[in-house]
This record gives structure tokens, sequence and C-alpha cells, in this order.
């Protein structure tokens, strides 16, 4: 061989590859350093979320019983397909499967999932609510070569079917963005919407809790790491009575309207109804856009509440109210007060019309509240003047919410010159007091509001909140205003007349029971312009009826204040009020004589 | 030329480091295998690889390298040959001809073929006289690395034709590049990587473009990438202990018994293994480069330089990989990874360097 003839390897550049070789080793070092030295805590949390998946479990919501302890409102258990994404690398090879699998149509789940495309990977997707027993099994049966699927045990609520008490429970549904900042809940978490569910959300909905199991990178759980329990939702007694609800919503069946029956003495609701209903078991399952556009939509307004979220002009009912008024102001304190109807009167140079066109004759303020004159009380009006007549209105709980537990409840309004200068920047007009006094023009009021005067008058001044839970967590303040005894008699006296005399509410008599109550219509257009577009016109243009019942007429126990929107005549929405009455006593233990004698102890007249 | 070789005279500090690292590899397949009854008889399997890798070894030893390189032509002819022939008769395995069938084992080709081209190119350039390459030499030997390396590329395993530049590169200059070829060379391969992408397979793209944007696509390629990440940077400074690592057992790395048995050794083993594992990967390359300074002639130098070049370049691409540095290929970490033909064809290739080592003080 030629040993010394070749050239040697230059020794600069073997050097040269003897510092590449230690670069290249310091190179990979180092960035293992930042890895596993600097940058530690960071991956050990990554790798700590790889292999722990957490799945909720969902805290059942309390029962809604009645005041008897009735099942209202409960849940049932069922499974949720839940898809996990975490560990998935590859979902679209195993859609055509879990579409098949679960009887999914291909294209929507395809849609569905890209709805998901932004949301964080950890959280789950729900495939199918309410899983079939052949669903379970396939989820079952695909553990292994599946594993991004879960099943998750879920509570649904169960409401009363074809929506009886629907705006009084409401509904649930998952908690949209906002009501998880306000809430400060998880996401995918069943909140209260509307209702008693919403309002009283914090007791029903308990604490969901959550299991951590460890998976492997396919996302099979290869063992249970630990749970957390969830708290169930406190169940809670309402003050309704299902039999009474049940009479009501019977009364309003196919109506447009509103019942509410309480116990002034308490203040318990004890039915609630609201028609049109909508059901709220279309709600525990996600509603169908088309659902819900059908409901949004609708001209009857089946959403609204209209116990406490109509607010219409009460009509005749306002008269017990100016007439009230007038009594405390001393008006007849003499009793010689009379008014000559003669179908129409004059007022600041304008003629009101009493409903009755032919008049009422003389009257005095028992026959004006009995055949509800109009003339009478636009004279009462014209004396009290706005001012007072606002005063007392207020005093009695209109034109404030009267704090029912209920989101969304409505004020109402109780007319002022201040708040007409105000909300439409003029002046008042002597006129319009003479149509307030007949509770016309500016003037609204809910249907609870108006239970809760009438009843409060009725009761001898006290005005006891509104409740619908039976044990309220803090006890419920009640309200006294110092009536006269005889301002009290004298109204219902009155109002027993109405009914048991030949009133406008004589729908209402029961034989047995004393029943007392007043009528209302509210114009929804004026008498003149009625008379222009004729009387059979498009039932829009139909008055409203209200009736305010009371039994016993004097401390009632029970009030029912009935709206029936375009019933025409208050004396329509009377035999409505006289069901949930005859329900009411109907129930009640058999008793009679220490009724008898609790009622004449109050120093009330029986009606018979 | 039979002579009696002393076996004394062998790199026992070069073997004793090559066996701490095959230890080290044993010890981790282990643990990435034990909890899976398909996989528990890798460790023997590697074991036994590396026994008869032990053996080739020997065998190569023993053979002076001089006859091996008076072959070359031959062994160059053949290596091209049994390249083509694996388009006919070799198996598919995830796509990809790479494997050759014989006797019930699957033997990967092209890893034959780096050690027929580190002899190949030992023999050519040590036959080239005067100080410096021609730019005409330099010529043949692209021509002499690029055939296989196409044939490779085309089965395809991009990663492993790669692996035949460094031992071009490598061998190249220490044969006697001028640095003016090495600018110009440097120059084109920058030009020419934008053209590169168009010859890759979308999966290659893929990988590609995950590396430069690694949260592009976390499900997909990106995911390897990054799994091997959060095992390497869970383990701390003292890692999980062996068989602990929840990324290595619950199996969110990747391939962790071959290409990424580096994450996994990282997870349990932490920064202070990784520390050591790295200080033996450093001494095996100086002790290679030792062996270059100590070779009896230019052949045998530039034989061990070639062996440096392609050992060199699989440490940088694997472990560059397993923390991110580099795109995912299927390139195995030398003597750690669990796989036959590569653990055989390592040792082949250390075979070589003893041959060269046992002849250093041979005079002729």
């Amino acid at each position: 061989m030629h040993l010394l003839a070749e050239p040697k390897l230059p020794a600069l550049r073997l050097g040269l590859l003897r510092y590449a070789a230690v670069a290249a080793v310091v190179l990979l070092a180092t960035g293992f350093w930042q890895l596993q030295v600097v940058r530690s805590d960071h991956y050990a949390q990554l790798a700590e979320r790889n292999r722990i998946r957490t799945l909720p479990i969902m805290a059942p919501r309390g029962v809604i019983f009645d005041r008897h302890g009735r099942v209202l409102v409960d849940h049932y258990p069922s499974f949720s397909v839940l898809l996990v994404r975490e560990h998935v690398q590859e979902i679209q090879d195993s859609l055509p499967v879990i579409a098949r699998g679960l009887s999914l149509d291909p294209t929507w789940l395809e849609q569905h999932l890209e709805k998901f495309a932004d949301a964080a990977p950890y959280q789950p997707i729900v495939l199918k609510e309410e899983a079939s027993l052949a669903d379970i099994a396939f989820v079952e049966a695909h553990r292994t070569d599946l594993p991004e699927l879960e099943l998750m045990l879920v509570y649904r609520r169960r409401y009363p079917p074809v929506g009886l008490g629907a705006h009084l429970f409401g509904y649930v549904g998952e908690a949209t963005k906002d009501e998880i900042e306000r809430l400060g809940v998880p996401s995918g978490t069943i909140v209260g919407k509307m209702g008693l569910e919403r309002h009283y959300d914090q007791i029903l909905g308990g604490q969901d809790g959550e299991r951590r199991v460890i998976v492997d990178s396919r996302g099979k759980e290869v063992s249970k790491l630990d749970q957390k329990k969830p708290v169930p939702g406190q169940p809670v007694r309402l003050t309704i009575d299902y039999d009474l609800q049940v009479a009501a919503e019977h009364a309003l069946e196919g109506r447009q309207g509103a019942l509410v029956a309480l116990d002034p003495r308490t203040g318990d609701i004890l039915a609630f109804v609201s028609r049109p209903a909508f059901d709220p078991n279309l709600f525990a399952l996600r509603i169908s856009p088309e659902d819900w556009q059908a409901l949004t939509e609708d001209p009857a307004k089946p959403l609204l509440n209209r116990v406490i979220q109509a607010q219409l002009a009460p009509g005749s009912v306002f008269k017990v109210i100016v007439a009230a008024a007038a009594l405390e102001e001393g008006l007849f304190r003499d009793g010689s007060f009379r008014v000559y109807c003669p179908g129409w009167a004059n007022h600041y140079g304008r003629v009101f019309r009493c409903w009755r066109p032919e008049g009422h004759g003389t009257v005095e303020l028992h026959r004006a509240v009995v055949e509800s004159c109009d003339v009478f009380f636009y004279q009462v009006g014209r004396w009290l003047g706005i001012e007072r007549i606002a005063r007392y209105a207020k005093l009695f709980g209109l034109g404030t919410r009267t704090g029912l537990e209920l989101p969304g409840e409505k004020a109402g309004l109780v007319p002022t010159p201040e708040w007409k200068l105000r909300a439409m920047k003029e002046g008042w007009i002597e006129s319009e007091t003479i149509s307030v006094a007949i509770g016309q023009g500016p003037v609204l009021v809910t249907p609870l509001q108006l239970a809760w005067a009438v009843g409060g008058i009725a009761s001898g001044g006290l005005f006891a909140q509104p409740r619908l839970l039976l044990d309220p967590p803090e006890p419920t303040a009640h309200r006294r205003v110092p009536l006269k005894a005889e301002t009290v008699d004298a109204i219902t006296q009155a109002l027993w007349g109405v009914v048991n005399e030949e009133g406008t509410g004589k729908l209402a008599r029961l034989p047995e029971i004393d029943v007392a109550g007043k009528t209302g219509t509210a114009q929804l257009v004026g008498y003149d312009t009625l008379e222009r577009v004729g009387r059979e016109t498009a039932r829009r243009f139909r008055d409203n009826a209200w009736f305010i019942a009371l039994a016993p007429h004097r401390n009632p126990e029970i009030v029912v204040a009935v709206l029936l929107e375009h019933g025409e005549h208050g004396a329509a929405a009377a035999p409505l009020a006289r069901e949930v009455i005859r329900a009411y006593y109907e129930k009640k233990p058999p008793a009679p004589k220490t009724e008898v004698a609790q009622a004449s102890a109050a120093g009330a007249p029986r009606g018979d | 030329m039979v002579e009696r070789v002393r076996y004394r005279e062998m790199d026992w500090f070069l073997l004793g480091v090559v066996l701490l690292l095959c230890l080290l590899g044993l010890v981790e397949i282990y643990s990435t295998t034990q909890n899976h009854p398909r996989f528990a008889s890798m460790v023997w399997r590697q074991l036994a690889w590396i026994g008869i890798g032990l053996a080739a070894m020997l065998v190569m030893a023993r053979i002076d390298y001089h006859s091996l390189l008076e072959q070359a032509p031959w062994i160059y002819v053949a290596t091209l040959g049994t390249l083509v022939a694996v388009f006919f008769v070799g198996t598919e395995i995830f796509g990809a001809r790479r494997w050759i069938v014989i006797g019930g084992l699957t033997f990967q080709v092209s890893e034959l073929a780096k050690w027929s081209i580190i002899i190949v190119l030992a023999k050519y350039l040590s036959d080239v006289r005067g100080e410096a390459l021609s730019g005409k030499d330099l010529a043949k030997v692209a021509v002499l690395a690029g055939l296989p390396a196409v044939l490779i590329a085309a089965q395809p395993d991009l990663g492993t034709a790669l692996t035949l530049v460094p031992v071009a590169a490598t061998t190249v200059f220490l044969a006697g590049l001028r640095w003016k070829h090495a600018l110009a060379l440097l120059v084109a391969a920058l030009l020419l990587l934008p053209a590169g992408w168009f010859v890759l397979r979308p999966y290659q793209r893929d990988r590609l473009v995950s590396f430069v944007q690694p949260g592009r696509n976390p499900q997909g390629t990106g995911y390897q990438t990054l799994q091997s990440k959060i095992a390497v940077g869970s383990g701390g400074f003292w890692g999980k202990g062996l068989g602990e690592g929840s990324q290595n057992q619950l199996g969110f790395i990747p391939v962790r018994h071959a290409e990424f048995i580096f994450a996994a050794y990282a997870e349990e083993q932490g920064f202070a293994g990784i520390l050591l594992a790295l200080g033996l990967y450093l001494m095996l390359l100086l002790r290679l480069l030792h062996n270059v300074e100590s070779a009896p002639d230019r052949s045998g130098a530039l034989l061990v330089a070639g062996v440096f070049g392609l050992l060199g370049f699989h440490l940088l691409v694997n472990v560059g990989m397993v923390i991110g540095y580099m795109p995912v290929t299927g390139i195995p970490l030398p003597l750690m990874s669990y796989g036959g033909s590569a653990t055989i064809s390592m040792f082949l290739m250390l075979g070589l360097v003893m041959s060269v080592r046992l002849r250093r003080y041979v005079n002729l």
C-alpha cells in the first residue's frame, strides 16, 4: 500500500467535526433543559389534562310539590350520548359508524359537530339525548373501538301535561353565555329560564358533581380517579292547591286571559293560570327552532305570563278603589250623597256616558257599586281629584310590583299629573280624572295586583305579601293599611250585593256559599269609536272582561281575579271565578258549624 | 491476507459506551411494552438483535477492511440491485415498500445501503490523489450516493434516503472539499429547498407544515410532536420513574418503543437521565473521531468518518424530533430504538470501525 504517498486527513477539519459534535449535543441538551426544567410545570399540567377526563355528574333538580305534598314537577332519569373529542385524532373516520349506531342523520351529525369546531376540546358534545336502550347498548358494545363516546345520566324535568301551570313553573335549559357569567356555573349546566325554575334556581338547582377517570391515548377509561358527589336540588312546597289549579285551568280552557286565586290572610297563591299556555316539556329536550318560532310569533303570545305581565285598564273594578278612597275621605259620612244617572253626564265640557244608556236613576254608593253606575263614579272621582285617587290606588298596591317570586313582574301604572308631565311632556287634563274614576284612561293593572288590592280592602286593610313558597326562606312581610271599619263594611256589603242582589256579577252566585265580587269591563276603544266601527267588530277590539271574586265577603279566605281578554263584559268572567271558589269549598273540611261561628265572630253576614 | 487478529486490541471503550446505550434502550423498551401482551416479547427480541449484531460486528472486525474496499464496485451493484428488487418482491407495510422477508424475518434493505455506501465512498475518495477534491470528483460522489438515495426515497422513505447525505458530506469534507465548493453546495441546497416541496408526498408536506406551525393541527401530525414534548417536559429533572410515565404508559407517545423511545426515556428518567444518555452519545461520537485520527490509512479513516456522519445525523434528527426541533421522520435513535434491521446495521458499521481499529499498528 502507499501509506506514505497518501495525503493525511486534515487535522483542522477533524477538530471542526469534534466541535460540531459537542455543539450538536449541547444544543440538544439545551432543548431538554428548556422542556424539562424551565417549562416543566406547564408540560406536567398538560400531561395531567391528557390522562384525566372529567365527566359531569348531573344533580337532579328539586321536586316541586303543591301545598298538600302532591307532586307537580319532578324529573326522570335518561341517558345522553356524549362525544369527547379530547383524545380523538381522526373523528371523521368513525362518524358514519356513530351515525348508524345511534340512528342519527349523518349530515346533521356533521353540521352539529361543525358548530363546536371552535369550542374547547375538553368540552363534551351532546350527540343524542334521551338515548334508547339500543343506543346505550351500542355505546357499551363499542367501548374499545369508539372510546370517544360516553354515556351521561341526566335528569329531565317532567312538567304536568297540557301546559298546566306552565307560566308558574317556567322551564329549564342549558345555560347561555350570559347565564354562565352571571351565575358562575360551568358551561352545559341546566338552569331555570323562566318562572319558579328561574327564581328559585339556587334552591332547585343543586350542585352538579363530577367524576374523574384516567384514560389512555384513545380515550378509553383505564381506571377511576375520584369523584365529587352531586348535591341534589332542594324540593320546594308551593302554596298552590292542585285541585284549585286544575279547576282554574279548566275554567280558562280555550280562552285568552289569566286567573289567579290567593288567600289574602297569608298571601298564599292558590291557583295561577295564564292562557294560552305552552308546554314546558318542549323545553326539557332541546326545543326545535320551529317550535320556538311558533311560540314567539303567535299573536296570542303564549309565553306572556298574563297574571303578572298583562297590564290592562282595570275598568269598573277600579270603582272599588275609588269608593274606598271616597269613604276614607268622608264623602259619604252623612249618608246623603246621591247622584242622578240619566245615562250620561257632562264633566269639564265633555259628555261621559254610562254603560247603561237608559241610566240608573238616582243612586247611592251601594247601588252604584252593585249596578256599576259610571255616572255616580264620575261624580265621586271629580270630588276626589286625581291626586287623591292616585294616593289611594298606590296605598292599595297598584302601580308597584307585588313582589311575587317570579321574574318579569310588571308594575302597572297609576297616572298622576306629575307622571303625565314626565312621560308625555303634557299637562293633566281635568277630564282625564273622570275616565280614571271608572278605571279607564291610562291606569294599568295586572290581574295579581287587582286581586291583591281588592282582597286587601276586604280584609280590613291587611295586605299579606303574595307568595308561592309555603315555607319561605325568610318570613314574608305583611303590610297594614289603616282603614275605617265603616269603609270596609260598606265596600264588602256592596261587593256581596254585586253577586247576590240584582248586580252585574250574579253569574258568580253559589248556593250556600258567601261569594262577593266586582265586574270590570275595560274598553279598548272609546264608546264613540265603537259605535262608529259597529258592535260586531274584530275580536281584538272587543273589551277585556274582569271579575274579582271574594269568599266569604268579609275577611275573605280566597280572592280570585279573572281576566278574559276580549271577553266583552265582566259578567262573562264571573262564572270562571265561581268555578274556582266552588272547588275551594268542595274540598274544605266538612265542619260548617265552626266555620259559621268563625265567620260570625268576624262580624260577617252570611250570604243566604 | 488472513492475519491473526488480536481482539485485545479492539476499542473496548467504544464497545462499553455502545453496550451501555443498548442497555438504556432495553430498559426503556421493557418499560414501554410491559403492559402490552402483544409487544411483551420485544425486549427479548431486541436483546437477540443486539446479540446477533455483536456477533456480526466481531465477524466484520476480523475481515480486513481493505478487502472489503476492493469489493466496493460489487457491493455497490448488489446494493442497487436489492433496492430495485424491493419494488418487485418487497413487502408493503404502511404504504411503503421497504422490507424484504427472508425466512420469516423482515429486513429493511435501506439499512444495508447505508453500510455499503460508507464503503463505496471511502473507496472512491481514498483513491483520489491530491490535497483537494475537484468538481469532477464531487459530481461522481453525488452520483454514487445519489442513485441509492433516489431509490430509497422512492420506496418512499425520505428520512433514510437523507441519511446518505451526511455520510457523503462528512467523508467529502475530510477528503479535501474545497471551501468554495462547500459554499456553493450550501447555496445550491438552500435554493433547491423550495423546489423540494413539490417532490414531497402529501403526508410529508403535512409533517413539514405541522413542524413549522405545530398549533395548526393539534389532533393530526402536530399531535405527535406535541405529545412527545409533553412527555419530555412533564418528566422534569428527575423523571417520573421507570414504568411511571403517564404519557408513555397510557400511549400518548407515538411509536414509543421505536422512533420516539427517547421521549419515553425522558419522561421516566428526567433531565438527569437525558444528561447521561446524551453524554454517552457524545463520548461515542468523539471516540469515533479519535478512531478517524488513529486510522492506519486514508481509506480506514474515511470509513470511520462515514460511520461518524451517519450516527451523528441519526442522533441529531431523532432527538431533535423528540423535542420539536426537527420534523417528524421515521429515523430511529441508534442503539436505543427497537428494531432488528437498524440494530444489526449499526453493529455492522461498528464492525467496520473495529476492523480499522484492529489494524492501526499493522505494518504492511
